[in-house]
């Protein structure tokens, strides 16, 4: 097994063939490559609709009347409105629109928040080791093995009492979720962490007589994060998720200060006992597609690091064995914390 | 071991117990194990108490805008909540240790008493979720592992994905829709219509599992309105939990079914069914075992949202229904009680592991 990808000299192939979705793009065949295309061009749309929702959107997530007056509440899907009205007297589809922009913000706060502090973390509990390892790992597994849903509702009333604007509703979401995530990418890092600590490039370094942190930062961090674009993908759909839980539980942000599938879904529980639909159906698909797309990538990158399950073409290139000797289950990992 | 990889134990490996050279063997991987449990439930208690007390006391929180000042000052005094946080923590230990975890400020309800009259509707709908799952994941799950790249294969992943990336009360919602609302198939919310809710009350010593109970009426009527209520509730958060299993059996028997003794048992002659069902599931089970312990977190995450879709009155929705009125005290003697039975399940799953392979008692 050689190193990395980052230390063996592979200068022919050019840099940006290198990047993580790039590369396995490139490596996959058939109906890998076909969930992995897909996956890249569901996020893509959602992505761009997030992006330009308010050029896409036809009205404001909270505008409650047009030019001719109120929209009014629970219209069915007509030309005004092409998906039709909420039962607060939105229109859905400007809520869907924006709403992608509302789950896009969320992933971000989360995903960047969660890998700074877990990956922080996991870097010193592998590095320094010790007590200060033991007691990390005990709470991560303790965390981890909460319900992330009714940690996400803990953290939430602390961080809003429930209620807020459109950032601090967002915050409150985002900080929610990366309560849970920490622990993943703790975990992650930190058995990736030990194995580079005794590679034998750590040790020159240590004869060179290199300071801790550089050999920290530079010699184990750069070559411990590989699996890092796998859980960033799995965390993104899972990020959705957990912001649409908690609004369907009435944590959601206001309508009049953002759009979220969540709480929209919340407000249409009693629309669908009366036969309307489109209330509801709408956001939710939004949700499905997005996640499942997001999903599609994660599945493949899951797939492409694992020799068991990658779509066989040739005898292998790639640094994908290295990475799949190297994801135990979580469970396997308790183990060496005994 | 020659495969760093390898998922699972050799057939023939399971249920025995042969004597290790090293460490206590069995016994002693179960009392760390079961040890290990206290420091878990500890640590979920501590970090629960100390993050709700971070948004100030329970009683401002739920009858802040209600009561006037001195009301509030006057109630905050009787409950104790002006005194040293410390203090109230380890009262609050002392309590849970005992079993009491107090009464909510809302309905002045002893949690106690909340937790053993929704925990049995909350267990009879994880039980038909779980029956749900394990009958649709299970099975198919090995077909995807037989068709491996094929259309079957993809098919089945398409759901298994689907099943994760649609929300729990968004399948719900649909499912009411399709059967309830358009179909009028099936009841549209609740356990139990009202005549049986009824007939229910009035037996002595009910179980609070509305089946059992319906079964005990003897009326086959009841029985069949017991059974049409569960079915949506079940279906959705069934389903939802069955991709799981059958992304966790396919990739698991995948790799059984690429070892040598199935090619050895295929050249003895061994049908093909076979082969699956008993060659390859059987030394996969251990990592299944595994992780389908661990997707109780996730199943009761999910029932707390199911149950509010479908006004399940089991323990989700009074949760969600105490969240709404901030009613903190009671949330948290629901949330710290779902991380016991967390808590204890990883401790049963780790122990049917330790029966089944032996390799994992180190």
């Amino acid at each position: 097994m050689t190193a990395t990808a980052s230390v063996r000299p592979a200068r022919r192939i050019t840099w940006w063939r290198r990047l993580p979705v790039i590369q396995q793009l490139r490596q996959s065949v058939g109906l890998q490559r076909g969930m992995l295309v897909t996956g890249l061009v569901i996020t893509g749309v959602f992505l761009v609709v997030a992006i330009f929702a308010p050029l896409l959107a036809p009205y404001g997530y909270n505008q409650l009347r047009g030019p001719d007056g109120l929209f009014g509440a629970q219209q069915p899907p007509n030309a005004e409105h092409l998906l039709g009205t909420t039962v607060g007297g939105y229109d859905v589809l400007s809520r869907v629109i924006w709403g992608a922009q509302t789950a896009l913000l969320v992933i971000i706060v989360a995903i960047v928040l969660s890998v700074f502090i877990g990956v922080a973390l996991g870097l010193l509990s592998g590095y320094i080791g010790g007590w200060f390892d033991r007691i990390t790992i005990v709470i991560a597994d303790a965390i981890y093995a909460f319900p992330s849903l009714l940690l996400a509702i803990v953290a939430a009333i602390v961080i809003s009492g429930g209620q807020s604007s459109l950032w601090g509703g967002i915050l409150a979401a985002a900080i929610s979720i990366t309560v849970v995530f920490i622990p993943q990418y703790l975990r992650v890092v930190r058995a990736e962490v030990l194995r580079v600590k005794s590679e034998a490039f750590v040790e020159s370094a240590k004869v060179v007589g290199a300071r801790t942190g550089r050999i920290m930062f530079r010699h184990v961090l750069r070559n411990s994060t590989r699996t890092l674009p796998l859980i960033v993908t799995l965390n993104s759909s899972e990020a959705i998720l957990t912001l649409a839980g908690l609004g369907f539980l009435g944590f959601g942000i206001e309508p009049s200060a953002a759009a979220e599938w969540g709480y929209d879904l919340n407000k249409s529980l009693s629309d669908v006992t009366s036969g309307i639909w489109w209330t509801s159906i709408f956001p939710g698909l939004a949700i499905v597609l997005v996640v499942l797309g997001i999903t599609l990538i994660g599945e493949s990158l899951n797939d492409l690091a694992d020799p068991r399950l990658r779509a066989r073409r040739k005898p292998a290139e790639t640094p994908g064995e290295a990475v799949a000797a190297e994801t135990p289950a979580a469970r396997e990992e308790l183990g060496e914390v005994l | 071991m020659t495969t760093v990889t390898a998922p699972a134990a050799p057939p023939g490996a399971a249920a025995s117990a042969p004597k290790r050279a090293r460490g206590g063997g069995f016994w002693r991987y179960l009392l760390v194990r079961f040890l290990l449990i206290f420091p878990t439930i500890f640590i979920l208690v501590t970090l629960v108490f100390f993050l709700m007390r971070l948004t100030g006391d329970p009683i401002t929180a739920s009858l802040g805008d209600r009561l006037t000042p001195d009301q509030l000052a006057e109630r905050i005094h009787e409950a104790g909540y002006d005194r040293p946080i410390l203090v109230q923590y380890l009262e609050y230990l002392g309590n849970v240790f005992t079993g009491n975890f107090g009464s909510s400020i809302t309905d002045g309800r002893p949690i106690v008493d909340i937790l053993l009259s929704y925990g049995s509707a909350t267990l009879e709908l994880a039980i038909y979720a779980l029956i749900v799952a394990f009958i649709v994941g299970i099975p198919l799950g090995m077909v995807a592992a037989y068709f491996r790249d094929r259309w079957g294969d993809a098919g089945l992943r398409v759901f298994a994905i689907l099943s994760y990336a649609t929300p729990v009360f968004f399948a719900g919602l649909v499912l009411k829709l399709i059967f309830s609302v358009w179909l009028k198939w099936l009841p549209v919310a609740g356990r139990a219509s009202t005549r049986t809710e009824i007939k229910l009350q009035s037996l002595d010593h009910q179980t609070g599992i509305y089946l059992i109970d319906a079964i005990r009426t003897g009326s086959g009527a009841a029985v069949g309105d017991v059974l049409a209520h569960a079915v949506l509730p079940a279906l959705a958060l069934g389903l939802l939990t069955a991709g799981v299993f059958l992304r966790l059996v396919r990739t698991n028997v995948i790799g059984t079914l690429s070892r040598d003794y199935v090619d050895a048992a295929r050249s003895r002659g061994v049908g093909e069914y076979r082969l699956v069902r008993k060659h390859a599931l059987k030394p996969a089970l251990v990592p299944i075992i595994t992780v389908i312990g661990l997707q109780i977190a996730l199943l009761l995450g999910g029932a707390v949202l199911t149950e509010t879709t479908f006004e399940w009155k089991g323990l989700g929705f009074q949760l969600a229904y105490y969240l709404s009125k901030r009613d903190f005290v009671a949330v948290q003697g629901i949330v710290a009680l779902l991380a016991v039975i967390v808590a204890l399940t990883n401790f049963i799953v780790d122990l049917v592991a330790a029966i089944l392979d032996p390799r994992v008692r180190y």
